[in-house]
């Protein structure tokens, strides 16, 4: 298969997209995305790829070039974090309306204020109601990986729809691990060809795109972009199984980790799942039936296989790096909605962890399971929702 | 008309027909009309490149007149009109007066 590197997660997505070799990407720096583009414009210069590379003033203009370029016909990629992303809120949801199949590196990052440059969930969380798919990745071989399929997810005439891949800015973006790559004529064949549905570079056939739609018309486009993220579901399992044969990595809507018979369950997202499994495997060794579930497709969200597999658990603690002040985390609200589908009800916790890069230690995933575990016991809970790991 | 369900429109709000503008009648929304003070036209032909929705007639290379069907009374070709020493040659008048 392919040969074994030791890179970061922001090398291993700039390799990607060396070997998926895109029309077009849009570039602005920002922290600790950069690296990304940065490496990529050197395979732009070092005339590795095709790629023709626009640099902009802002990340807003970034994304109305990616539009453009998509929309023209053409197979396209960039990166972003935190108030990139933000800045560029306005844009995502015309890319998503227009069906527009851009995949965007998203390295999560904290949203100022405080102004801050580490890991958290709160700008991927901030556009998850932008219509994207988004993808999250624990380490950089799922960047890596999750990044190719992402091509294939986003351009399949079932979904024509853009798609961000999510990795922990530097806790993975900056820290080297040792990965596999594939074989770049290997990429090449798995996400093939780009086929525009309305190009406008087809003069022969003059479209236009972006009009004004009344309320005679706009609730029918939404339908049809509901339908289309609802494939999402089924196209990231079939890609995946498609990916498994060329990587030996197997990919599903979630990873499940010993979750069978668990009877109290961590639903995390990205890196800090790394951290817990070694936790749950400690729990695991003692008798305690402890188990892990981390969301791999965030959206659209796996709403029934995730109440299906988790409606023995007894008490589930969903940990999230991103608050919905006032309200409850996104993944917990998420996860809440998702069990009340198939009316199973384990008591519900939600942790609030890691913000602004806050490091995530194996201590407080202990906490929390052996919180879970009284609950399981006694059916007592002391707080619904609640921040963990600050100085109080 | 008989309206398209969600299947049957093409993907994104794409218009896949070219030129379809000109079937939806905009000029139904003017509060003032245009019209030509013909003495003072000098066919400089400004009000045609400048109308924003094609509504200024040229047949022959000279101004004939508007397209009120699509005309919205925005009133630029009567701005831009130079007119014949000073006294331009369209004029804004409200509609139904
Ligand atoms: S701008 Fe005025 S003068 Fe020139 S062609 Fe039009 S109406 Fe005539
Ligand atoms: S009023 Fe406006 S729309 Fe009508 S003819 Fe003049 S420039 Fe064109």
């Amino acid at each position: 298969m392919g040969k074994l590197q030791a890179v970061t997660g922001n090398q291993a997505v700039a390799e990607a997209m060396r070997q998926i070799n895109p029309d077009v990407c849009a570039a602005y720096p920002i922290t600790p995305s950069t690296d990304i583009m940065q490496r990529f414009s050197q395979f732009v210069a070092d005339g590795k790829v095709d790629t023709e590379l626009v640099t902009v003033e802002s990340e807003h203009s970034a994304m109305s070039a990616c539009i453009g370029a998509v929309a023209a016909g053409g197979r396209v990629m960039n990166a972003t974090s935190s108030q990139g992303l933000a800045l560029m809120w306005e844009m995502l949801h015309i890319a998503a309306g227009d069906r527009l199949p851009i995949v965007l590196a998203l390295v999560n990052r904290a949203l100022s204020a405080p102004l801050n440059i580490h890991g958290d969930h709160s700008d991927g969380m901030g556009a998850r109601d932008c219509g994207w798919i988004q993808l999250y990745s624990e380490n950089g071989q799922e960047a890596y990986d999750n990044t190719i399929q992402a091509v294939r997810i986003a351009e399949h005439e079932d979904v024509r729809l853009p798609a961000m891949v999510c990795q922990d800015g530097f806790i993975i973006s900056h820290s080297i691990e040792s990965m596999e790559y594939l074989d770049d004529k290997v990429v090449k064949d798995f996400v093939g060809q780009f086929k525009p549905t309305h190009p406008l570079l087809d003069i022969d056939n003059p479209v236009t795109y972006g009009p004004l739609v009344l309320p005679d018309y706009y609730m029918e486009f939404k339908v049809a972009q509901d339908r289309a993220i609802m494939n999402a579901k089924k196209v990231t399992l079939d890609v995946a199984k498609e990916f498994e044969k060329i990587s030996g990595r197997s990919y599903g809507l979630f990873e499940d980790y010993k979750l069978d018979g668990a009877e109290i369950v961590l639903v995390v997202l990205n890196s800090a799942a790394g951290t817990a499994k070694d936790v749950i495997d400690e729990y695991r060794s003692k008798g305690i039936k402890a188990g892990l579930l981390k969301p791999r497709l965030f959206r659209p969200f796996p709403s029934a296989e995730v109440a299906e597999t988790l409606k023995d658990a007894k008490a589930i603690a969903v940990l999230d790096r991103a608050d919905s002040y006032g309200g409850f985390g996104p993944l917990y609200m998420e996860i809440a909605a998702a069990m009340m589908t198939n009316g199973s009800k384990p008591t519900l916790i939600n942790k609030i962890y890691g913000l602004g890069g806050r490091d995530f230690f194996p201590e407080n995933a202990a906490a929390t399971l052996d919180e879970l575990k009284e609950i399981a016991e006694t059916g007592k809970v002391k707080n619904h929702k609640e921040y963990i790991g600050y100085r109080g | 008309m008989k309206l398209k369900n969600w299947k049957e429109l093409a993907l994104g709000s794409v218009i896949p027909e070219a030129g379809n503008a000109d079937t939806y009648n905009t000029g139904s929304w003017r509060t003032f009309r245009p019209e030509r003070v013909e003495e003072n036209c000098i066919n400089c032909l400004f009000c045609w490149v400048y109308c924003p929705d094609s509504s200024v007639i040229v047949k022959d290379e000279k101004m004939s007149g508007f397209d009120y069907e699509h005309c919205k009374g925005c009133g630029i070709c009567e701005h831009q009109c130079p007119g014949k020493k000073g006294n331009k040659a369209i004029k804004m008048v409200e509609e139904g007066k």
